[in-house]
């Protein structure tokens, strides 16, 4: 493998990681673009959604009659995958919603600490759920997607570089829903209210926006993502654990504040540059210390340049 | 602001016939505490062995609501300065570290250099952070709360990685035996020594963090918790005054760790997860923020629940199924782990608090007043007199 080979591959496993982390930076930015709120239970959802998407996965084909997802003809997985990809995001968008509304919506005008310990409060019990649900160790999530190397078998480039439909499928998912809740924000009115209560919640109410609407649909459009990103990473892994939501979810944050805060390309970006970074420490440290790695640039990002990398530059608030 | 109405109320109430009810009810629990290895061994309970680490936790409670309750600076990786406080001990004393042949102390001169070590890593993650905003601050003591852990696991050659360094120095105490003063080195046949050893500590620690919080520097603490503008007007280096915070907090948990090393004998680094920082963190929160006397009563509850209850609980619900026969819950009840949903149930218990008394059981005053004056004062506060004069940082969403 030639030394250029050996970059595009870590680029390719670090953008198709970074895609899933990126979805899932899209539920903190929001979250803390609207109500400032780090919702330490996001990526517990998220972890959620890849149990939800692996309970479907692993009972439907019973109906079948087949024991097996793979001995179902092929277009029935494909609509296995997608049907599990839609009940996940519809579970963790309505769990994130009833998460806002027990628990955070009381505590909006509280100070910063009290909504960040009942975050806290939720993420262990979803753990918890996870945990019950699932078994304390590893499930295997069953391989759905064909194992195809798209550069060899189909383009017939005769290359060590190994690109598969796997990797394809991350990306074909995560980029249109990203483009789509960029258009979201940006083109719609509900978009708009979104970004009225964003900048001030106060005045926005006094121009006729439901406030907890709003609010509600941001942990809406956040948990969509995170369903999505679970079942992502599922398929992409094959493997799903209770505890996953902790590290993803911390690499995600990482991503939304080196992106910039509040800012969904933003988001985008970050989860690309932590996926890249991740892989590269991989294959040149050693995978024992990519977790390291990453908080260490989480930190260096927070001291010089805590606005992120699309963020403005804004005055500190005490 | 809601500070000034928060030392008003103090004066006003000082002496209310529940002030004297709740300071009666934590006189009575520190004798409790006092006493407990007697009553233990009289009334048989036999729980003596998880209470020495009970007591560890809280010296940990301490030292994290100084960062926390006085400074109003949230850490989210206090286990990171208790691990360092533990492998500082585990080197210093142990045959197993790297520095054996070179540097051995016994283990009174190794907590005091633990203390300084922690104190010291305090001040090196404190001084390019703490410019940092509230809840960046949480995040980044939390990522290195995650990267301290795993640098001990991954520096093998050091620290044996997952196996741990074990056996680690155990601390002399002057003991009468037969009338005559002798020492005693401490085992772990008997934990009743240790009990005390830490409930010294842990005292003195509780003298010396209560001068803290009523000298100058105290008061700076909780002037900058209060409104860091004003502090900052009236003279304070927020910068300086919150990294001492931040030293002094992470130095007990120095102390903390090296006594739990040498208690435990082994030392690795799955001692000190995530999960440890939080549940300090709610012993602070649970016991009342700010409020030292709050601070033990939570730590020793929640210490009791973390390492007693949840065992216990799932025995007595056991006993009430062999004892009530109903179809359907007995065999459920007879089988049910509560160790299983031990996160859960805290979990919970935090919501709940947070949602009802999010001052905690025994709060502070002033931090009482200022959990709960958000509500009512803040639309004038906060929405006009901050968001007018700063641009609101950070905030929106931009796409």
């Amino acid at each position: 493998m030639q030394w250029y080979d050996e970059i595009i591959q870590v680029l390719l496993i670090g953008i198709a990681n970074g895609a899933i982390i990126a979805l899932i930076a899209l539920g903190y930015t929001l979250v803390y673009g609207i109500i400032e709120l780090i919702n330490f239970a996001h990526g517990d959802v998220f972890m959620i959604g890849t149990m939800v998407s692996l309970t479907l996965i692993t009972w439907i084909p019973g109906l079948f009659g087949v024991r097996q997802a793979l001995q179902l003809p092929p277009l029935t997985v494909f609509a296995l995958i997608v049907g599990s990809l839609l009940a996940s995001i519809l579970v963790c968008a309505a769990l994130n919603v009833m998460i806002e509304r027990v628990a955070y919506r009381r505590l909006r005008n509280a100070p910063r600490l009290a909504p960040l310990i009942t975050a806290i409060g939720v993420s262990f019990i979803l753990v918890n759920v996870g945990l019950v649900w699932k078994g304390a160790s590893q499930v295997n999530f069953p391989d759905l997607v064909p194992r195809v190397d798209i550069l060899r078998d189909i383009f017939h480039i005769n290359t060590l570089i190994l690109f598969t439909l796997k990797d394809l499928l991350v990306i074909v998912i995560a980029v249109p829903l990203m483009v789509g809740l960029t258009l979201f924000v940006q083109r719609t009115r509900l978009g708009k209210a979104m970004r009225a209560t964003a900048q001030d919640r106060t005045a926005a109410a006094m121009m006729g926006i439901d406030i907890n609407m709003t609010i509600a649909l941001t942990f809406v459009v956040g948990g969509a993502m995170a369903g999505a990103a679970g079942t992502i990473f599922g398929l992409y892994n094959n493997s799903a654990w209770f505890f996953q939501g902790f590290r993803n979810g911390l690499y995600s944050f990482t991503a939304a504040v080196m992106g910039g805060i509040g800012n969904i390309q933003g988001a985008f970006l970050g989860g690309m540059l932590i996926g890249v970074v991740a892989a590269l420490s991989d294959r040149i440290i050693d995978p024992r210390w990519t977790e390291a790695v990453v908080f260490a640039l989480l930190v260096v990002i927070l001291i010089f340049r805590p606005t992120g990398l699309l963020g403005e530059e804004t005055a500190e608030r005490a | 602001m809601p500070s000034r109405l928060g030392i008003f109320e103090m004066r006003r109430g000082a002496q209310s016939p529940g002030t004297v009810f709740r300071n009666a009810f934590l006189v009575t629990f520190i004798i409790f505490l006092a006493l407990y290895p007697v009553l233990d061994k009289g009334l048989g309970w036999g729980k003596m062995g998880a209470f020495p680490t009970i007591l560890i936790y809280t010296v940990l409670a301490l030292g994290l609501n100084i960062v926390v309750g006085f400074a109003g600076l949230l850490d989210l990786g206090y286990a990171a300065f208790f691990a360092i406080g533990g492998y500082t001990a585990a080197f210093l004393t142990s045959p197993q570290s790297p520095l054996f042949g070179i540097f051995q102390t016994n283990f009174y001169v190794a907590m005091a250099l633990a203390f300084l070590v922690a104190a010291m890593f305090g001040i090196i993650l404190g001084a390019p952070t703490l410019r940092l905003r509230g809840d960046y601050l949480a995040i980044v003591t939390l990522a290195f709360g995650e990267i301290v852990p795993r640098a001990f696991l991954n520096l093998e050659q050091w620290t044996k990685g997952s196996k741990g360094i074990n056996p680690i120095g155990r601390p002399t105490i002057p003991w009468l035996q037969d009338g005559q003063l002798t020492t005693l080195q401490l085992s772990n046949s008997d934990q009743t020594p240790w009990y005390y050893l830490i409930f010294i500590v842990g005292g003195l620690s509780v003298f010396a963090i209560y001068r803290l919080a009523h000298s100058r520097i105290g008061r700076a603490w909780m002037a900058i918790r209060e409104d860091e503008l004003a502090a900052s007007a009236m003279g304070i280096d927020l910068v300086q005054t919150k990294l001492l915070a931040f030293a002094i907090g992470a130095s007990f948990s120095g102390f903390a760790g090296s006594l739990w090393a040498s208690m435990l004998q082994l030392i690795d680094p799955f001692q000190f997860d995530f999960s440890i920082s939080i549940v300090v963190l709610s012993m602070i929160i649970l016991g009342g923020i700010g409020n030292i006397w709050g601070v033990i009563f939570g730590g020793v509850v929640l210490g009791f629940y973390d390492r007693v209850l949840t065992s216990e609980a799932s025995n007595w619900l056991h006993g009430l199924a062999a004892a009530v026969n109903i179809p359907l819950l007995s065999p459920f009840l007879a089988t049910v782990d509560l160790t299983q949903f031990k996160f859960g149930i805290f979990g919970l218990a935090l919501v709940i608090l947070m949602l009802t008394r999010p001052e905690g059981i025994f709060p502070n005053r002033q931090r009482a007043v200022e959990m709960h004056g958000g509500e009512d004062i803040e639309p004038i506060d906060d929405q006009l007199g901050e968001d007018a004069l700063i641009d609101r940082p950070l905030g929106g969403v931009r796409a």
